[in-house]
């Protein structure tokens, strides 16, 4: 499984996880409470610097990833440009772009593994009262595995029906591979348990 | 226990899995995945709380990075992207197709599923993610309702899939309905 972490090592992989994640709690509250146009623009700038500092592969990746938001950004466009409010309409798409291209600068600088043990801190009080958070660090283990599993299976269903039929497989799989995963999961929570349980 | 864990993990992966289907574009050019079946099936086979916990699970991994979401989408922004509320929305969608599927036994298990994914699946989900919707772009509800309407009948369609699957499920696998055991 790939994480959206980006390869391209920059300086922010080393702060700390939790430190960046409460920054980018605060930043989006700033965002969403902020109504000035030239608020906007110059945070956009500043986003867009601190996504060219790492380098232009950096840039591109981060860039792509804010391409999902185009359908968007043009009813935004064509409303406002409607109604005649232009500059409301240029803050919406601008907080849209910085709110997501912030949050995505946090995912692309922070290691699956620290946000893990950010998770494992976070739920440091539920241990404190006694209750056992094994079972969700190793549920997060399991989905993270069972997800290509699940998808190699589905594929190969596809495949032995494109093998007996000229009709696509739609959803009269879904029965089929909806079985192989219940089997799945009755085997691996038998090998836990053999394993000494949760 | 182990089991429980075990059937949440599996869930969760199955939304994730049936996130990497391929879109299919309805007849008058709608695209849909098949993602939101996954969230109708974790509410009609695993019930309200083990359903809504394998959907936290699904939507906690997306947020710490991986790209689980349908087209390989994932990570912090999707969580201020404008479709924030139909995240938000999918443990709730879980949660009440869960509650009426464990409840409401005097009707046949597939028109019961069906009817539950439809109220979690479409009136909840799309209820919390219009209103996201509406936040985000700062548009009134209506206008924000416009703008996905023409998923719903993609939706409509889902819902029948989860019902009939959950009963054929129930036929199978009697012991892995948790909804109903």
């Amino acid at each position: 499984m790939i994480s959206l972490t980006s390869p391209v090592e920059t300086r922010a992989h080393h702060w700390p996880a939790g430190a960046k994640l409460a920054a980018l709690c605060v930043a989006t509250m700033v965002l969403f409470a902020a109504q000035s146009l030239i608020f906007h623009l110059a945070v956009f700038a500043a986003l867009l610097a601190l996504y060219a500092a790492p380098g232009a592969v950096f840039l591109r990746a981060g860039l792509r990833r804010l391409r999902v938001l185009w359908p968007f950004l043009a009813i935004i466009f064509l409303w406002h440009l409607i109604t005649q409010t232009p500059e409301q309409g240029a803050v919406i798409a601008l907080r849209l772009l910085t709110a997501v291209g912030l949050a995505n600068l946090v995912t692309m600088t922070t290691r699956l593994s620290d946000m893990i043990a950010v998770i494992r801190w976070l739920a440091t009080p539920l241990r404190r009262l006694g209750l056992s958070t094994a079972a969700l660090e190793l549920s997060i283990a399991l989905v993270i595995r069972f997800t290509p599993a699940l998808a190699a299976k589905g594929g190969q269903l596809a495949q032995s029906w494109r093998a007996r039929s000229r009709r696509r497989p739609g959803w009269r799989i879904i029965l089929p591979f909806a079985l192989l995963a219940l089997d799945d999961a009755d085997h691996v929570a038998e090998a836990l348990k053999a394993r000494g349980g949760i | 226990m182990e089991r429980n864990v075990a059937l949440i993990a599996l869930f969760a992966a199955l939304i994730a899995a049936l996130g990497l289907i391929p879109k299919v574009t309805l007849g008058f050019g709608v695209p849909i995945t098949a993602q939101s079946l996954g969230v109708m099936l974790c509410g009609t086979v695993l019930g309200a709380r083990r359903g809504t916990l394998a959907v936290l699970l699904f939507l906690l991994l997306v947020a710490i990075g991986l790209p689980l979401l349908a087209g390989g989408r994932g990570g912090l922004g999707v969580f201020t992207s404008p479709t924030v509320g139909f995240l938000v929305g999918f443990p709730l969608a879980a949660f009440v197709t869960g509650l009426i599927t464990e409840r409401w036994r005097a009707a046949p298990l597939t028109l019961v599923a069906g009817i539950a994914a439809a109220v979690g699946g479409i009136v909840v989900l799309y209820g919390v993610g219009i209103a996201g919707l509406a936040l985000v772009l700062g548009k009134s509800l209506p206008e924000a309702a416009l703008l996905v309407a023409v998923f719903i009948p993609g939706d409509m369609l889902k819902a029948a899939v989860a019902g009939m699957l959950t009963s054929a499920l129930a036929r199978a696998r009697p012991a892995a309905v948790l909804s109903r055991s």
